[in-house]
């Protein structure tokens, strides 16, 4: 048995020459690396990037949110973030424990690309974009062209995640994340849906964001839905929601819940955080 | 070689510098080692728990500069500069601190292999909040699982840390049995100082991996081992089936029928094939598909179904019809009961294999030791039966008896899993061609895949009950599917039907089950053995009758309940502590709160998808084997020092026989507790206290315990000089022997004593009376039974199938509670497990073998839950104490799946009653 080779630089560009020329697994928070290796020793070359400070913290500036690649979900829970950013500080207290808060990254979260991945649909909904880069350049993708399916993502080798960047909603946007499991803590989701509702003056929906989650390959935005409602009033977008709307939903039958159920209560979720997020 | 490598290798030579519990350390590992791994292995830290490696259970939670995480999924190289701390970094001047003081005043660790990982959580939760309310505190520590204590006992703990004075005190003379006294082995759980299966080896003892088989069924023959092994020459030994002197165990004689490595045939998947010896990291980093194996995969038997069909398709052939073994109970004449019956009500039951998830995967070693001119194999593992594996060990290598000594290392939890040997066998194989010692531990996987299982059961039921609601019949029919091998296959088809008619009186019985062989997961031994099931079947059934008398349901048992001088289904003839009515009787005034409380939440929530609902259940539970011999013995002795010696052979899993065996000696002694030392387990010191399964110990061993101390009682007041009912007191080392007035005098530093150190040594020994059962389940099948009655509330979301369950009100006839603290320990964690039963449970081979695939309670699931302790003595028991390890769980899940149908309407029919069920189940209504 070789012994594997374990970098873990101070700096940006270290990581990027790094992985211009090896390839490296990329190691935050471990969360995903080392339970997929229970029992089995760690045979890849690691590039561990939890020292790189550049990829650390949360900046917010006039609504727009950078978020640092390897910011801890209990970093962003504590962070003072604008209203619409709720629904993503409540799904960050829903992955795991506080033990896997503590350690677990946002862009781990995200490259990782877990079909049930509690992060995605907050910042789906949310618009997020994904920053990469790499020693030849940098580049931002939405988060929706990013993860491209179950455990697939658009980075390339040479690529690192830095930020993760979220674009300003209208003052007094709200944001709600609602998670379905079939226990209290540390489950893995069933049905996850996000949603971010801005209302006009009026109390009509002026912007609408609605992103399902553990239903598909990768969550899913229900852009047809977000269309329909704007101008109508909350509770007649909600009556009005329908399977139709979830017609981009491709869910499976697995130990946790039929496909049938999942669409079922996707449907009663949906409306839940639509209303919940239409009430100011 | 680039600059990155040149880095890298220049840290692992440097090594990671970091604070260990204030010191300054430098582990000199492979920076990718997980955190929990160098603690354990490099720095000799055991109370750092490792239960599943993967983040899901907590147990190895540390805290990181002050905040808690999952060290098995750290590493090494990321607490580079930072200040790590331990359960063993807790204790403040030497002693325990006030959070460890507050867990051992509650009982808040039973077997203690999450405590660690629970008091880390919570040192960093009290660290930012002092003062918590419970929902901090469950937000905090919902990252730790714990299968023992149903977590009301730890909230209570941490709660406390604040708000009481958490100082224990030893009862006096006289006054153990009945006391709070804090569990004695507490102390050792709460710092990290008990030694789990995995936490001792001796110094070079190689590693043993075994390999599986990947397939329900199959046939395999060996490529050239000796190829593998020039390709590998870290593996420094293999062994096969050859290599076992008598290949097959079981824990009855009667069918011997597991290999301990299959010898050409496989029958279910995760069954040991070949283990491979060496150093453990080398042997973990070889890859399956290269262990030369050829398999010759073959149609398995999946259900009870297709192995009942199979025609001349037999998993053994001393089994036809792939039946281990068949069960019955008859008494009077059904069909004509059930015809003449005002109402009648039948369905169809089936449950889940269900896993027991004890937080501590099984480990252990074995070596081999010289003595007396002969040479002897020792076995150090998790076991809640050293007995048993001491005839398991001798048996496979074809040993006498007393060529094995049996250590039970402590036990991180067992609930019947670890009641059947696991790594024991294996070891003892390897240890006996390597002539080294041998050391495993399974991972998560390897303990879920290879270990035994409740068994999933069908049941089909009819009950019938006269105008006046009165029992007439019950005609019970189950399946149980036992899997591969028999383990305790047949305990549970000859259980069950005892039980199938529940604590009532119902004149009419017909109750048969078969415990059916499928190419599954051996199901075994798990608390309740088959009665379990059972009760959810039949408390639906006496739901369905109460409505359909108009009949309140609780009303409804309170009226078919056994009382002393009722005969059961077996004939037998109840004449003392049966606490049933007593039971249904203190749960009243909850029930008429919980209906009140229902109709009130309803009436709020109308027009939203939340209904409510209340469900009560009954039980009784046989204590001890059914009809076997079942006996143990106890020993105590008196040492010169003036302390005794508690010879206990009552395996402590986390349920409390440390304690409870002293505070029974102590009582019929006269002395206070902490004049009792124990020697705990070990084959070649105690004697046979019997296995710790079937509620047991504190009846049969508090028994042996009694009479032991009163044995001793007389021998030490004939030393003196006294009649022998004259009663003891020590002062330091004299005794003094008081009986009418006249005192006697020993010194005991002139005492002469035995090889041990004993001046005189007790004997006490008790197997509860019981009859053999006739061809029609006729005799006296227990001694004495644990009654209880639960009520559940629960709220149930019906557009998407969810259930909370909100309150568990739980009263059990115990006929004493030793020790009340304990006892309501043993209660949560049952109701705990119910509740898992209920709702989320289901072991499926290769799709959740794992703790995030296979879901238990966690610690925001568990609802408060109030325990009445009814005390309706047993006349045969140590001051009156009957068990409650399985008693407490068997109601929990027909009290919610009561509580769901009063909710919803619908009669829920499967375990568990998980949302998409539940929904699927309240679309389509009840039939």
């Amino acid at each position: 048995m070789s012994a594997t080779r374990y970098l873990r630089p101070t700096h940006l560009e270290e990581a990027l020459a790094a992985l211009g020329t090896h390839p490296w697994t990329v190691l935050a928070g471990g969360t995903d690396f080392y339970p997929g290796r229970v029992g089995k020793p760690v045979d890849v070359d690691v590039l561990d990037v939890t020292r790189i400070a550049d990829l650390r913290g949360i900046q917010v500036a006039g609504g727009a949110v950078r978020i640092g690649a390897t910011t801890t979900w209990s970093e962003l829970i504590t962070a003072r973030l604008p209203n619409v950013c709720a629904g993503l500080k409540a799904a960050a207290r829903e992955v795991g424990g506080v033990q896997i808060q503590n350690a677990g990254t946002v862009a781990g979260n995200l490259c990782n690309a877990s079909p049930a991945a509690d992060g995605v649909p907050a910042l789906l909904a949310l618009g997020a974009e994904v920053e990469l880069h790499s020693g030849s350049g940098a580049r931002r993708v939405n988060l929706g062209e990013f993860v491209l399916g179950s455990r697939r993502t658009a980075r390339r080798p040479d690529e690192l995640v830095v930020a993760v960047h979220l674009t300003p909603w209208p003052e007094g946007a709200k944001g709600v994340f609602l998670k379905l499991g079939h226990r209290r803590y540390l489950v893995i989701s069933v049905v996850m849906v996000a949603a971010c509702v801005a209302l006009d003056a009026a109390g009509r929906i002026a912007r609408c964001a609605v992103a399902v989650g553990a239903c598909s390959a990768v969550a899913q935005r229900l852009s047809g839905l977000e269309a329909r409602v704007v101008g109508m009033r909350p509770d007649e977008a909600i009556a009005g929601i329908t399977n139709a709307d979830l017609t981009c939903l491709t869910p499976i039958d697995d130990v946790r819940g039929s496909a049938a159920y999942r669409r079922d209560a996707a449907l009663t979720l949906v409306r839940q955080a639509i209303e919940q997020a239409a009430t100011p | 070689m680039n600059k990155p490598a040149e880095q890298s290798l220049a840290a692992l030579r440097q090594g990671t510098t970091l604070s260990v519990n204030g010191t300054a350390v430098r582990l000199v590992c492979a920076p990718s080692k997980r955190l929990a791994h160098a603690l354990r292995e490099d720095l000799g830290l055991t109370g750092t728990k490792i239960g599943c490696d993967a983040g899901d259970c907590g147990a190895c939670t540390v805290l990181v500069d002050g905040r808690q995480v999952c060290s098995c999924i750290m590493p090494v190289a990321q607490a580079e500069g930072r200040e790590v701390t331990t359960v063993e970094g807790l204790p403040q001047s030497g002693c325990l601190n006030r959070l460890q003081q507050a867990f051992l005043k509650h009982g808040a660790a039973q077997c203690g292999i999450c405590t660690p990982g629970m008091l880390m959580a919570a040192t960093d939760l009290l660290a930012r909040n002092a003062n918590p309310d419970e929902a901090a505190v469950r937000d905090a520590l919902g990252g730790v699982l714990c299968r023992c204590t149903g977590y009301r006992k730890i909230i209570e703990a941490v709660l406390a840390v604040a708000t009481a004075d958490n100082t224990v005190d030893s009862p006096s003379a006289g006054a153990a049995v009945g006391s709070r006294m804090a569990r004695l082995d507490g102390p050792a759980k709460l710092t990290g100082a008990e030694k789990f299966g995995a936490d001792v080896a001796p110094a070079g003892a190689l590693f043993l991996r075994i390999i599986r088989s990947p397939h329900a069924r199959a046939r395999f023959t060996l490529g050239s081992l000796d190829d593998f092994r020039r390709r590998y020459p870290a593996v420094e030994g293999i062994i096969s089936a050859a290599d076992v002197p008598e290949n097959s165990f079981a824990v009855f004689p009667t069918p011997k029928d597991q290999p301990v490595l299959a010898d050409g045939h496989v029958r279910f998947r995760g069954e040991a094939v070949l283990g491979l010896i060496g150093e453990e990291s080398a042997l973990r980093a070889i890859a399956e598909a290269d262990v030369p194996i050829l398999w010759q995969p073959l149609p398995a038997l999946e259900t009870p179904e297709q192995a009942l069909a199979a025609t001349g398709d037999w998993l053994h052939d001393f089994a036809p019809e792939n039946v281990l073994c068949r069960g019955r109970v008859v008494k009077g004449d059904v069909q004509p009961a059930l015809a003449a019956s005002s109402f009648t009500a039948e369905g169809e039951f089936r449950t889940s294999h269900v896993e027991h998830a004890y937080i501590e995967p099984e480990a252990g070693y074995a070596e081999l030791f010289e003595e007396d001119g002969r040479t002897r194999i020792r076995v150090f593992a998790c076991t809640q039966t050293p007995y048993m594996d001491r005839e398991e060990v001798a048996r496979v290598l074809k040993l006498p008896l007393d060529a094995v000594h049996v250590v039970p290392s402590a036990i991180g939890g067992g609930f019947g899993g670890k009641l059947d040997v696991s790594v024991q066998p294996l070891l003892a194989v390897a240890v006996w061609k390597m002539r080294r010692p041998v050391r495993m531990v399974y991972t998560r996987p390897e303990s879920m895949i290879s270990t035994t299982k409740r068994h999933p059961a069908r049941i089909r039921v009819r009950l019938g009950c006269d105008s006046g609601g009165r029992l007439t019949a019950v005609d019970f029919a189950g399946d149980f599917n036992t899997g591969a091998y028999a383990s305790w296959g047949s305990t549970v088809a000859n259980r069950v039907p005892v039980h199938a008619s529940g604590p009532y009186a119902v004149p009419n019985v017909r109750a048969v089950t078969r415990a059916v062989y499928t190419h599954n997961a051996i199901a075994g031994a798990f608390r309740g053995f088959g009665v379990p099931q059972a009760c959810i079947a039949t408390e639906a059934l006496m739901d369905d009758l109460a409505l359909q008398c108009g009949i309140d349901r609780l009303e409804f048992r309170l009226r078919n309940a056994l009382r002393a001088g009722h005969e059961t289904a077996t004939g037998q003839t109840l004449a003392a502590s049966v606490g049933m009515t007593q039971c249904l009787e203190a749960l009243k005034p909850a029930w008429k709160e919980a209906l009140a409380c229902v109709a009130a939440r309803n009436g709020a929530s109308a027009g939203t998808s939340r209904r409510y609902g209340a469900g009560v259940a009954c039980m009784w539970y046989g204590i001890g084997n059914t009809v076997i011999a079942n006996p143990s013995t106890m020993t105590i002795g008196l040492r010169k020092n003036g302390r005794f010696m508690l010879y206990n052979g009552a395996q402590e899993i986390g349920q409390g026989t440390y304690t409870i065996m002293p505070q029974i000696a102590a009582d019929a002694l006269g002395v206070p507790v902490a004049l009792i030392d124990q020697i705990h387990g070990d084959t070649d010191q105690t004697e046979d206290g019997g296995k710790s399964s079937a509620s047991r110990q504190t009846f049969v061993s508090g028994n042996a315990v009694k009479f032991a101390a009163e044995d001793l009682n007389g021998k030490l007041c004939e030393l003196a000089g006294a009649p022998a009912d004259a009663r003891i007191e020590l002062h330091g080392t004299t005794l003094i022997a008081r009986a009418a007035g006249a005192e006697k005098r020993l010194d005991l530093a002139r005492c002469q004593t035995d090889a041990r150190g004993d001046i005189a040594l007790g004997r006490g020994t008790f197997n509860p009376p019981t009859v053999p059962l006739d061809a029609n389940g006729q005799g006296v099948p227990y001694a004495t039974y644990g009654f209880a009655a639960q009520i559940a509330e629960v709220e149930v979301d019906v557009d998407l199938g969810t259930v909370k369950v909100l309150h568990v009100h739980a009263a059990h006839d115990i006929g004493r509670a030793v020790n009340p603290t304990q006892v309501e320990g043993q209660i949560h964690g049952g109701v705990a497990q119910g509740l898992g039963l209920a709702l989320m449970e289901e072991y499926i081979s290769g799709r959740t073998d794992n703790l995030h695939d296979y879901l238990i309670p966690t610690i925001g699931d568990i609802p408060p839950i109030t325990t009445h302790l009814v005390e309706d003595p047993e006349p045969l028991a140590p001051y009156g104490a009957k068990g409650v390890g399985e008693p407490a769980l068997i109601a929990t899940a027909p009290a919610i799946f009561g509580a769901i149908r009063q909710a919803t309407g619908v009669r829920v029919d499967f375990a568990p009653c998980t949302p998409d069920r539940l929904r699927a189940l309240l679309k389509r209504g009840t039939p």
